[in-house]
């Protein structure tokens, strides 16, 4: 195992916030496990199972942990402001040409386009994110799924106290069926 | 008010804050509670400007996260965005950095299991909100309808595909004045 420079996390983090449309994680196992080296697959999915279970987006939290893992906090910040400078820039520029030309010719249908398209994507997730969940446990997640997707999707109630209501009484449904 | 980008900053700030320490699952989990706070609550946009935004964050590459920077964006401008990214990734990033530190000891626990277990469902509810929220805002009528369909179907079916493959054709379309 190589102990790489904070320079190498910076630009090894850089190249997968780039190549990444719709979800980088798959360019990180790449760049993390085959090309660089510097985690074992075993790392890498224990690595991924602890980002799971945390708040944030898991790649942002992969970040930071690898780069704390091999030069501390300025590991951490490399790793995590080269995932994150070059998307936020280029999306702010798309964002910007949008407010400018969203509005001439056949833009407006092929941003329509593209919305019609996200919302396909976001669905495609909640179904394979759905899959194994409800073959596992349907009658105990179940119900959980279905009050989270009403109290929030249909009758728009805040999130924060939904999440405080519905994530204790699933976590101790969970806690009571792994005993 | 005196001071209104002072205020719509601080608005920002604490949303996105509270946002990053729930975004158990990804940021795509907490996009009904951003456009209820962003449309509903304070509007800084149209439902129509958030779904655009949405379509927009997806399609550049990079984190799933960005959507967050871009109502920063139409909120508050180039510093709304900043403001909006940094309150977005800094929380849960804090968190990721010392829970890393701690981890080896838990990761056997039968209590992290279970509340991975239990968070799951909850997740799964939010991404299925937000695929109805975008839905209702995107699919205006039935070719836009079927666009967000044949997504869903391709994105399921071929996991491997990379996701931008149907935000390109589905722009396309747009683009050739088809929606």
């Amino acid at each position: 195992m190589k102990t790489p420079s904070v320079r190498a996390l910076f630009l090894a983090f850089l190249t997968v916030g780039l190549s990444g449309f719709g979800g980088v994680l798959p360019f990180a196992r790449r760049m993390l496990v085959e090309r660089r080296q510097w985690l074992t697959e075993t790392d890498f999915n224990e690595t991924l199972a602890l980002c799971q279970s945390l708040p944030g987006p898991n790649i942002v939290n992969m970040s930071v942990v690898v780069g704390s893992r091999f030069a501390g906090p300025k590991g951490a910040l490399a790793c995590l402001t080269g995932l994150v400078v070059a998307p936020v820039a280029l999306v702010l520029v798309l964002a910007d040409l949008w407010g400018r030309f969203g509005a001439v010719g056949h833009v407006p249908g092929a941003i329509r386009g593209l919305a019609a398209a996200a919302a396909g994507l976001a669905a495609a997730t909640t179904l394979k994110m759905a899959r194994p969940i409800l073959i596992q446990s349907p009658f105990s997640a179940g119900p959980i799924v279905a009050a989270a997707f009403v109290a929030v999707g249909l009758l728009r109630l805040p999130l924060p106290w939904v999440a405080l209501t519905l994530a204790p009484v699933s976590v101790l449904i969970a806690w009571r069926r792994g005993r | 008010m005196k001071d209104p980008l002072g205020d719509t900053l601080g608005a920002l700030a604490a949303q996105f804050t509270l946002l990053s320490l729930l975004a158990f699952g990804g940021a795509n989990a907490v996009v009904p509670e951003m456009h209820r706070q962003a449309v509903d609550v304070h509007h800084w946009m149209s439902d129509a400007d958030f779904t655009a935004l949405f379509a927009i964050a997806q399609a550049a590459p990079g984190p799933n996260f960005m959507v967050s920077t871009l109502v920063g964006w139409k909120a508050a401008g180039l510093a709304g965005a900043l403001v909006a990214t940094a309150a977005m990734c800094a929380p849960s990033c804090f968190l990721t950095y010392w829970v890393a530190k701690a981890w080896d000891r838990f990761r056997e626990a039968a209590w992290r299991r279970a509340l991975a277990g239990g968070l799951a469902p909850v997740t799964v509810g939010l991404v299925a909100a937000t695929f109805w929220l975008l839905a209702r805002a995107a699919d205006r009528d039935v070719r836009l309808g079927l666009v967000t369909a044949a997504t869903v179907a391709v994105a399921y079916c071929f996991t491997r595909l990379n996701p931008l493959f149907c935000l390109a054709a589905a722009a396309g379309l747009g683009l050739l004045g088809l929606l």
